[in-house]
């Protein structure tokens, strides 16, 4: 299938060479997990257990509760120390299940499934449901809500989302090319499971390894493993529905409106793990990266597990950070505090020096028109941001806020260093609350 | 840890390395080789107009922006030096300095301060300077001199239109302003300012597109009239300006290409031999309009379910 | 007839011709405006601030004619503009409400509370709002980026040393523009006879309080005891003043452990109010 270059985005420099080509290290489970009820897109789950509980590495510790919600497993074996809000990776104190870990890593009965393939398209939900899968490419949407929404339309086409395209996170790229196999069964039992024609697994031209691997373990199945351009932003959903479909998901619609779901590698990873292991989401691959990261690599790491944890686990800081980041540098959260844990959103922990990541001071807009080229939602950004400057909320909204996808390319290419994005986020806030 | 803190803010965390800074230098840059011919050809008129423009330029912002309680630092973000260097360029070897040092001052201050600074301007201001010393001293901005000489001639190409070879208004060995006259430095420039990112094809090419285009359908010699007087010059350096005009790609080419018409209008009809100044004001107040009516359509908006 | 003659007859003609049509359109095509309207909109102050809750002074030029609003309902405008509304429209004047003023109820600037981040991004606290929750421990408390200030269009208020906001309450009208500029909620409009505000929005826990701040309420409920009226009550480890009951006594700020609330200076004691 020939994919097309979809308009707008940036090359960033990628640095992904620091951590590409190394095998992923599985890190031992944390001493104290600090589990969040809330890693998705969606209301916060309700906690199961209560202080002095004891429970095991898999065991449920939070239910969902509403429509659009995941289920919370425990990472560690041990007691509950307490459940309290805690800092989370959004800034903010979340309620969260505090386990001190006893070391002993008991682990709940998964009932592993010899060949999960052959369950039924109900029997694959009920186990995405019960593993709390959510969206791994960093957005967090619950994975059974996204099946459960699409199910009363035809779905031409699944795609499974290989373009990490954020620079410096290989999270993805090491979970295509080590978990190759489970990447392939996830792919066909979320393609069962929302009852997908076609399966496609797209990758970004910069993964040449991925792309042979992949193609090599789908064999003669169905599977197709389709190249994508290598630009900021590929991997985001919308614009790789254009890339390698070439159709446009309405504003404000879902993909499969146009016949369309997407799911990241790592979520068909974690699929197969429920499926065929029967083991909840407890882990993810995460980067450590950056340039005063002393051992930069790709972890596997427990959820829970705080991030001075996983920092240490890499060597530490070489030098005084300035910034650390949960995510990517484009779009990624710059932390304040290192005792927030790993969630499932997390898909990288970056460490920056100054240099790095230098402050500008802004200069008047110089109308350069760079940021109406990259955009990639095809919106005019410097307008967007002159309303939200002064306090017009509905231009801004006529303009096009709302269909602003927070990709960051317009703040990443001014010349004039301006704060377009967090200017455009606060129009969004203010017309959401109206 | 103790002590230092980490630094918050929304994303993107990294940014291009490119700032306006460096693109108001780089256009200074590709000015260089135009300077350089005009020097070459027009000597030390060359030297003392621009100079005096360009420090005049950089000098009138610092005032205002003294005046305007800014930071005086503001004028070394280049801009007031490449409307200074413009201004010179397009002015006649023998107009008397103080004329250019007036034209500088009026270029700044009621080109781009009065409006509120870079980024707040309507119009071109190396053309707001030039327009206004066209219609306060018509007589001395188009009086021109001979390359290499001193001595006053009425013959610029535009006027004299038979007596020049296309190789002479490439290279620049004919009457005219400063800056005007050598097609192949105002080229040289051009690539270096495209190569860099500065420029966007689409200005130039619909403008200089179209006046060629037109010039042919109305019998006329469109090489001639592309490589004579102001055009070329214009079209590379003025028209491409950032400030003053569209920021979308369709709002470039409508811009591009209403700026040739313009200048053939006025060319093969106007009272005036050279239209450049004029096409490209116009086009600027054209400008916010031709951005409303050039809005991208918007991803996802406009287009049919499948379902 | 000579040339000069013609021409002097010609045009004065003309004139008279075009006057006498203008004349007429002008009578004929008239908007019919109730002269009230006028007269109310040229007493107003004229500056659409939008305080009063009409879309402008003309819009409530027109509301007050047609009975809509009342004469005093220019919170701007003060005593004056209502007492002149009123006398156009032949009303017995109607006191103006008591003058609200803008009260910051924060008291933990750089020196009392502790910043948990370094902020970059645009100046403007609703921004750093959304960052991350805030750069200040406290997650209540002040961002100290002028916002406010931005907001106000009388200049009545400006930002201190210490990275608190300061009105200026002889200019202050009431117009509320801060409150709606303050992403925290940390202002309120109150009556200028009230100089008694506990100041502090933090919903937490005394303990977690003074862990972020040490100006902080604590909720130690010292306050509520010896308000004399009962106007102090602590909800959600808030203290709040009930203002309708304040009588300005000062004797909870004299109780206050940690300083959180504070007596302005030259507000005097308001007599008792009758109790039941």
């Amino acid at each position: 299938m020939k994919t097309i270059n979809f308009r707008g985005g940036v090359h960033p420099e990628y640095s992904k060479y620091i951590t590409a080509d190394l095998p992923v290290k599985v890190l031992p489970p944390p001493e104290i997990a600090i589990i969040p009820m809330v890693q998705h897109v969606g209301e916060a789950a309700e906690p199961l257990v209560k202080k002095g509980d004891q429970v095991k590495v898999g065991q449920i510790i939070g239910k969902i509760c509403n429509t659009v919600c995941a289920s919370v497993h425990s990472p560690v074996s041990g007691t509950v120390k307490a459940v309290e809000p805690r800092p989370t990776v959004n800034g903010h104190a979340l309620l969260s299940v505090v386990i001190e870990n006893d070391g002993l890593d008991a682990v709940i009965d998964m009932n592993p499934h010899p060949d999960p393939i052959q369950l039924s398209a109900a029997e694959i939900q009920k186990k995405i449901e019960s593993a709390g899968i959510v969206g791994l490419g960093g957005a967090g949407f619950p994975a059974i809500v996204k099946i459960n929404s699409a199910k009363d339309h035809k779905i031409d086409y699944l795609i499974i989302n290989g373009s990490e395209c954020e620079p410096y996170l290989t999270a993805d790229h090491r979970v295509m090319a080590e978990y190759t196999s489970e990447v392939i069964l996830g792919a066909k039992l979320l393609a069962k499971a929302s009852g997908a024609e076609k399966i496609i697994i797209a990758v970004e031209e910069n993964k040449p390894e991925c792309i042979a691997k992949l193609t090599e373990a789908a064999g003669s199945s169905a599977i197709e493993v389709v190249k994508v351009v290598t630009k900021y932003p590929a991997g985001s959903e919308k614009q790789l529905i254009k890339a390698v479909c070439n159709r446009e998901v309405p504003s404000n619609g879902l993909p499969y409106q146009v016949g369309v779901l997407v799911h990241n590698v790592g979520t068909a990873w974690a699929v197969a793990q429920a499926c065929q292991k029967g083991r909840p989401l407890i882990e993810r691959v995460v980067t450590v990266s950056g340039d005063i990261i002393k051992e930069p690599g790709n972890f596997l790491v427990r959820l829970g597990t705080p991030f001075k944890t996983v920092i240490q686990a890499a060597g530490g800081f070489t030098a005084e950070p300035a910034k650390v980041l949960a995510g990517g540098p484009m779009m990624g959260l710059a932390q304040y505090n290192l005792d927030v844990p790993v969630v499932k959103t997390v898909t990288g922990i970056l460490a920056f020096s100054q240099k790095e990541v230098k402050q500008y001071d802004p200069m008047p807009c110089i109308k350069c028109g760079r940021c109406v080229e990259v955009c990639p939602a095809h919106l005019m950004p410097v307008r967007i941001e002159l309303f939200a400057i002064n306090g017009m909320w509905d231009e801004a909204r006529d303009y096009g806020a709302m269909d602003c996808i927070e990709c960051g390319c317009c703040t990443y290419i001014c010349p004039s260093k301006r704060g377009l994005f967090h200017w455009i986020k606060l129009a969004k806030s203010k017309i959401a609350k109206v | 840890m103790e002590g230092s803190r980490l630094v918050i803010s929304l994303s993107p965390h990294i940014r291009d390395k490119d700032t306006t800074q460096k693109i108001m230098f780089t256009v200074v840059l590709a000015l260089i080789p135009v300077w350089a011919a005009a020097t070459y050809f027009f000597g030390f008129n060359s030297i003392r107009l621009v100079l005096l423009s360009s420090i005049t330029a950089v000098a009138a912002e610092a005032v205002i922006m003294v005046i305007r309680r800014q930071p005086v630092t503001a004028v070394l973000d280049g801009s007031a030096l490449v409307t200074g260097m413009l201004l010179g360029l397009s002015l006649p070897p023998s107009l008397p300095s103080w004329m250019a040092v007036l034209g500088a001052v009026v270029a700044i201050v009621v080109g781009k301060q009065v409006f509120g600074g870079l980024g707040s301007n309507p119009f071109n201001p190396a053309l707001v300077g030039r327009a206004f010393l066209v219609a306060s001293f018509s007589k001395a901005m188009t009086t021109w001199t001979a390359p290499f000489t001193d001595t006053v001639t009425a013959a610029t190409p535009l006027i004299n239109q038979n007596a020049v070879s296309y190789s002479e208004l490439f290279f620049g060995t004919t009457a005219g302003s400063l800056g005007e006259t050598s097609a192949l430095a105002i080229l040289l420039g051009g690539i270096f300012l495209f190569y860099r990112g500065v420029l966007d094809y689409r200005i130039p090419v619909g403008f200089l597109g179209s006046a060629a285009v037109l010039m042919f359908l109305f019998g006329e010699d469109p090489i001639f009239h592309l490589l004579s007087g102001s055009l070329l010059l214009g079209a590379v350096f003025m028209a491409t300006d950032m400030v003053t005009t569209p920021i979308t790609p369709k709002g470039r080419w409508i811009f591009g290409i209403g700026c040739g018409v313009i200048l053939v209008l006025i060319r093969l009809w106007g009272s005036l031999p050279e239209g450049l100044t004029y096409s490209i004001l116009l086009m600027n107040a054209a400008t916010p309009l031709i951005n409303r009516w050039t809005r991208p359509r918007i991803f996802g908006q406009g287009v049919k379910t499948h379902e | 007839m000579n040339n000069a003659l013609i021409g002097v007859l010609f045009m004065g003609g003309l004139g008279a011709l075009l006057a006498v049509g203008l004349v007429f359109a002008s009578k004929k095509f008239a908007i019919k405006v109730e002269p009230m309207i006028e007269e109310i909109e040229t007493a107003l102050p004229g500056i659409n601030c939008g305080a009063c809750g009409f879309a402008g002074c003309r819009s409530l030029a027109e509301a007050i004619a047609e009975g809509k609003a009342p004469s005093n309902a220019c919170p701007v405008g003060g005593n004056a503009v209502a007492e002149k509304i009123a006398e156009i429209l032949g009303e017995d004047q109607a006191s103006a409400p008591s003058r609200k003023v803008a009260q910051v109820l924060c008291k933990g600037g750089n020196v009392e509370a502790a910043a948990r981040a370094d902020y970059d991004g645009p100046g403007d606290c609703r921004i750093a709002n959304i960052t991350q929750g805030g750069d200040k421990d406290c997650i209540y408390g002040c961002l100290g980026l002028a916002t406010c200030v931005e907001a106000c269009p009388f200049d009545a208020m400006a930002m201190n040393e210490n990275g608190l906001p300061i009105v200026f309450e002889d200019k202050c009208t009431g117009c509320g523009k801060c409150v709606e500029a303050c992403p925290r909620d940390i202002i309120v409009l109150v009556g200028e006879e009230y100089g008694v505000h506990i100041r502090c929005r933090s919903l937490s826990l005394g303990k977690d309080v003074r862990k972020v701040c040490n100006v902080g309420c604590i909720a130690c409920r010292r306050c509520e005891k010896e308000c004399p009226v009962g106007a102090i009550s602590i909800i959600d480890n808030l203290a709040r003043i009930d203002y309708d009951k304040c009588i300005v006594c000062g004797k909870c700020a004299a109780v206050c452990p940690v300083k959180t609330i504070e007596i302005q200076e030259g507000k005097s004691v308001i007599k008792p109010k009758k109790v039941g």
